[in-house]
């Protein structure tokens, strides 16, 4: 063997040294993982175009009309889903005006305040109010909460409020604040939950500058801790919104089933999942069947239009303060 | 006040052994103190931090804590302004007196004490969701400041007095996170001094920071002692030989000597002080 040669076949067995044995480890790896991302995706997809395959003799027939008038009456096949889009957006809203608020105070108290005594049975008795089945709070809606709110808060809310046109005419119970009422419990849970994570995230190095300054809690709560973490609180109840977009069984039974736009939320509603829901089963003719698939299809869209609606809200507010990147 | 000198009790009384009862006059080798520690105690939970310490600390000098890890020296600097207390279940026995005042009685609020000593920590923390300038007034905000032109010109002020001002007085409005490691630890230091506290303290400041950052800093801690006292924690032996007049030594729990840094540094009292600062441990 020359010299040459045998440097060769020095570098050679170096370079086979150097050489992870997991090449094809990895690849497989990533491959793998990959797929399953995606498959996410393909499924997302799949069910958007089932909808779109389930409602496309509707969307023929209705066009952009299905959007924007209200007629829901399957007698004379007339559909229209402007109330029930209304219905979801407005209980949703009612549900984040109250559960934002009540979320994040608790979540704050829970990581600055609390002490542990209070704090684990505290969290434990968060984490099992979102271990109820939806269609249990709806009866507990239904013969405890609905009764209640008719007897005490409705009346009140009038009388202070009544001014306002959210809160005029008859009350009978059901109606769409009741829903909203009940999506908020239903989501309150998860928001706290998500919110004590981001929060507990913040580093005490935050705190402590806060503090060093002389900072009683609360202000060190609010420019140390809840500043730092605005974008993933942000991301928080993007995700309490998406449960209250969808949430069906709970509201069905307590927000009236009336596809109407009304001002006042003493007033009955009707939310596109709950329609779905009760309708399904007397959809007997095909362009009945039809138009509930074509429900489907806008709640979908709605979901995946405020998400997106919030990631373009939060690039806004994030550009002009360096926050971390949480989602 | 001016009687009182930064060494242990047993060699103030053999300097003085000579001389007259009363009184000697103020004398100018003879410093004024800030703080006055009387056999501090400091346990968490069970665990004992701090064990029965008793030193002095001078009035506009700069005070080193040496010690190796886990010798109570960050507790203790945190000590005198209670932010040792965010620690659950701490508990504190003797007397922190800043200025004549003692800093644990119950009526005191700790963050009364923490607006009078400010503090600097190892690692920069300036606010991310607040610009420069935000980040140095914020403080004074908290106090309730609302005059522009007041906060204006502390703002101007502080960033001068933390060598910054050149540096950011174009970028006030980007936020704090956007400067180099340096350059945000002396944002902190402006940031505590605009409040302008009585006290500096400086737990291990540059020990994130490259050499050139920390020579800036390490200037900057000379410049400040003609207005402030402080007290730093160090883990960098040349750093206090260079920084500090008075260097006290800690460990596990306890001070083992304090005296002038030139002292301390060529002619310790105690075999254990002479050990850690030849390099024999630590």
């Amino acid at each position: 063997m020359t010299v040459a040669a045998s440097i060769l076949v020095e570098e050679h067995s170096a370079r086979t040294r150097m050489a992870p044995a997991s090449r094809i480890g990895d690849k497989a790896f990533e491959w793998l993982t990959l797929a399953m991302a995606l498959a996410v995706v393909v499924l997302v997809i799949l069910i958007g175009w089932q909808l779109w395959q389930g409602s496309s003799l509707a969307i023929k027939k209705f066009g952009f009309h299905f959007l924007t008038t209200s007629t829901w009456d399957p007698v004379a096949e007339q559909f229209g889903a402007l109330p029930f889009i209304y219905g979801t957006l407005v209980s949703s809203l009612i549900a984040l005006l109250i559960a934002v608020p009540l979320s994040i105070a608790t979540a704050a108290y829970l990581t600055e305040l609390a002490p542990p005594w209070i704090r684990q049975p505290l969290v434990s008795l968060i984490e099992m109010l979102a271990a109820i089945p939806s269609v249990i709070l709806g009866l507990w809606g239904i013969f405890v909460m609905v009764p209640w709110l008719r007897e005490y808060p409705f009346p009140l809310l009038k009388r202070f409020l009544g001014w306002t046109p959210f809160f005029t005419g008859p009350m009978y119970g059901p109606s769409m604040l009741a829903g909203g009422i009940i999506i908020a419990i239903m989501i309150l849970p998860i928001i706290t939950s998500v919110s004590r994570e981001i929060l507990r995230s913040v580093p005490d190095l935050q705190r402590e500058a806060a503090y060093a300054l002389g900072a009683t809690r609360w202000e060190a709560t609010r420019i140390a801790v809840l500043s730092y973490a605005k974008k993933g609180l942000f991301g928080a109840v993007i995700l309490g919104l998406g449960r209250a977009l969808g949430e069906t069984m709970a509201v069905t039974m307590v927000i009236g089933n009336t596809p109407q736009i009304a001002a006042s939320l003493f007033k009955p509603g009707y939310t596109l999942a709950s329609v779905i829901a009760n309708e399904f089963t007397e959809a007997t003719t095909d362009i009945y069947l039809q138009a509930l698939f074509e429900i489907g299809l806008v709640l979908l869209g709605i979901t995946i239009l405020v998400n997106l609606l919030a990631q373009l809200l939060l690039r806004t507010i994030t550009t002009t303060s360096a926050t971390r990147a949480v989602q | 006040m001016e009687n009182l000198i930064v060494t242990t009790p047993e060699r103030t009384v053999m300097e003085h052994v000579d001389q007259p009862v009363e009184p000697p006059p103020a004398d100018e080798s003879v410093p004024a103190c800030t703080f006055q520690v009387k056999n501090l105690s400091i346990w968490y939970g069970e665990k004992r931090a701090i064990d029965n310490v008793t030193l002095d600390i001078a009035s506009n000098a700069v005070t080193a804590i040496i010690g190796p890890s886990g010798c109570g020296k960050s507790t203790f600097i945190r000590a005198l302004n209670r932010m040792h207390e965010l620690v659950p279940k701490t508990r504190v026995e003797g007397t922190v007196l800043l200025q004549g005042e003692d800093l644990y009685l119950n009526d005191v609020d700790p963050a009364i004490v923490r607006r009078r000593v400010g503090m600097v920590f190892q690692k920069s923390n300036p606010f991310p969701t607040m610009s420069i300038g935000e980040n140095v007034v914020v403080g004074l905000r908290l106090n309730g400041v609302r005059d522009r032109k007041f906060l204006n010109e502390r703002l101007e002020k502080s960033l001068r007095m933390a060598a910054l001002w050149d540096e950011v007085k174009d970028d006030l409005h980007k936020p704090g996170t956007s400067l180099s490691g340096g350059q945000q630890q002396r944002l902190c230091i402006a940031r505590a001094l605009a409040v302008e506290p009585e006290v500096l303290l400086m737990d291990e400041p540059c020990s994130a920071l490259d050499p050139i950052a920390t020579a800036k800093i390490e200037e900057l801690i000379y410049e400040l002692k003609a207005r402030y006292t402080i007290v730093t924690v160090t883990h960098n032996m040349q750093q206090a030989g260079r920084i500090s007049d008075y260097t006290a030594f800690f460990y596990i729990g306890r001070l083992i000597e304090i005296g002038p840094t030139t002292k301390i540094f060529t002619n310790p009292t105690d075999r254990q002080t002479e050990d850690y600062i030849t390099g024999r441990f630590g």
